[in-house]
């Protein structure tokens, strides 16, 4: 009877643990930028598991995640850095770090979290664990003067490269030394750089440029070779449209020997080649802000500035031709793939929802309702450099 | 009988009228809030774009307000915004401002 009743008890506790267990390699939490909090989702039904408040203001917020992705770092507009426990769903730690911020990092051994901000201009480092500071790097670039950072990524060789606004600067931080940071600094790259993004491999880094026409590139293993200045001839003598919104480039889509990235102020994604001329542009609905490459790089998802949100167009890599143009409702501002990529989730920000589509037959799969839902992210991008 | 229903009707147009204004400044509000906000911050004080908070602009006059929000500021990426609003839109968005919207 005894040895029953052990039993009992050990089997007892034994089913608790297991349904207490659970991987994360299929959650990932949406902004809800307008009323401060997150939305924990998972993707292998497609629900959404809780809701986790209290994180400021999120417009333009940013996450990536710890290497066990478990830990999510969020980064917010008012100079906020939190840090999520997406198994117990719940805030570890929130501290504010500037007035002002815009995105972030985390480092290639995922023990450094680094964050872009535009006031005070610069880069502060943190301890991932405790959120401690470890350096602070103030933009200045000229007498007294700082510039805000924007492109900040992280690079293969424990490495943070950022680019200055105001300055036209892109600085290389090396933190294999956590307690001397090495900046090197590359100057006169070219006006108003707005956006960074680092090559799925880790090794160029490529600054998008709003005062000029053209992009500023950094081969990040030859750093002594300079940045050089590629597509320098898209855009000359024809007039730029207003742009209602800056592009960003973070979603550039490699596909095969193909590049494709939003133009800025106009209605085309342009297509380069691997020497880093332009060899297309495709006429687009509006101007691109995300061009996103669904992981298997066969299909380019792109979306578009205000006032002409309201559309998604899918292109096809081998035809370079737009296959689909979707119309999911006013004001579409992220998407996500599965990791595997046989779903994209959109926000829908005017409607407060987020939609999951089919990525063969573009049919809506899932629809969740999200407070006025912006960013995307899913856990996986724990893996991938420079996101 | 004739006047008293004009009267009524010229009553209940102008109210119509008054609610299609505040429609109208909602959408704006809301323009403001999240595409303005897009590069000047959601709560307006700043972003790549300077603070829009009404402390900041204590010192700009309505004249530059409306030309830059209308022609934009050429050298920036501040758009101009005459083929999305009307002058109307643009004299209700510099008053909103000036409040604030928080």
């Amino acid at each position: 009877m005894k040895l029953f009743f052990t039993l009992t008890v050990i089997l007892f506790l034994t089913s608790c643990t297991t349904q207490n267990l659970r991987g994360t390699g299929d959650l990932g939490l949406i902004i809800e930028r307008a009323i401060g909090q997150v939305k924990l989702v998972e993707h292998t039904t497609n629900t959404s598991l809780a809701t986790i408040k209290g994180l400021g203001d999120l417009s333009h917020a940013s996450i990536v995640y710890s290497r066990d992705e478990r830990y999510g770092y969020v980064f917010g507009r008012d100079g906020g850095l939190t840090k999520i426990d997406i198994l117990e769903q719940k805030i570890v730690k929130r501290i504010m770090q500037s007035g002002n911020s815009i995105g972030g990092a985390i480092s290639q051994d995922g023990k450094l979290i680094a964050v872009s901000n535009y006031k005070p201009g610069g880069v502060k480092i943190f301890n991932a664990d405790t959120l401690d500071l470890v350096a602070n790097i103030p933009a200045v670039y000229a007498q007294g003067k700082q510039s805000k950072t924007v492109g900040l990524i992280d690079a293969p060789g424990q490495l943070f490269v950022f680019s200055l606004y105001d300055a036209g600067e892109i600085w290389v931080v090396d933190m294999k030394n956590i307690s001397t940071p090495v900046i090197t600094k590359f100057k006169n790259i070219g006006s108003l750089p707005y956006d960074g993004l680092v090559t799925p491999d880790g090794r160029y880094y490529i600054a998008g440029l709003f005062g000029e026409d053209g992009l500023a590139m950094l081969d990040l293993w030859h750093l002594e070779k300079g940045v050089t200045r590629v597509m320098n001839h898209y855009g000359k003598g024809k007039q730029k449209l207003p742009v209602y919104k800056m592009p960003h480039l973070e979603g550039w889509a490699m596909a095969g020997d193909k590049m494709l990235l939003p133009a800025v102020g106009q209605h085309e994604v342009l297509v380069m080649d691997q020497n880093w001329k332009q060899v297309k542009s495709i006429k687009v609905h509006g101007q691109p802000i995300f061009v996103m490459s669904r992981p298997d790089h066969r299909q380019m998802w792109v979306n578009f500035a205000h006032p002409r949100n309201d559309t998604i167009q899918v292109i096809d890599t081998e035809t370079l031709k737009i296959i689909k143009t979707l119309k999911p409702g006013k004001a579409v501002l992220h998407m996500e793939f599965s990791p595997r990529g046989e779903h994209v989730w959109m926000s829908v920000r005017d409607e407060s929802r987020v939609d999951v589509l089919n990525t063969e037959t573009f049919e809506v799969i899932k629809s969740l309702k999200a407070d006025k839902p912006s960013g995307i992210f899913f856990t996986n991008r724990a893996h991938k450099i420079g996101l | 009988m004739q006047t008293l229903s004009l009267v009524i009707l010229v009553f209940l147009s102008l109210s119509v009228f008054a609610d299609r204004l505040t429609d109208r400044q909602q959408e704006l509000r809301y323009l403001i809030k999240h595409d303005c906000g897009s590069c000047h911050g959601m709560t307006l004080k700043g972003g790549l774009g300077p603070s829009l908070q009404s402390l900041a602009l204590k010192n700009k006059p309505d004249e530059l307000l409306f030309i830059t929000i209308k022609e934009g500021r050429p050298g920036t990426p501040m758009p101009p915004w005459k083929s999305l609003l009307t002058n109307d839109d643009i004299n209700i968005i510099i008053k909103i401002l000036r409040k604030g919207i928080n």
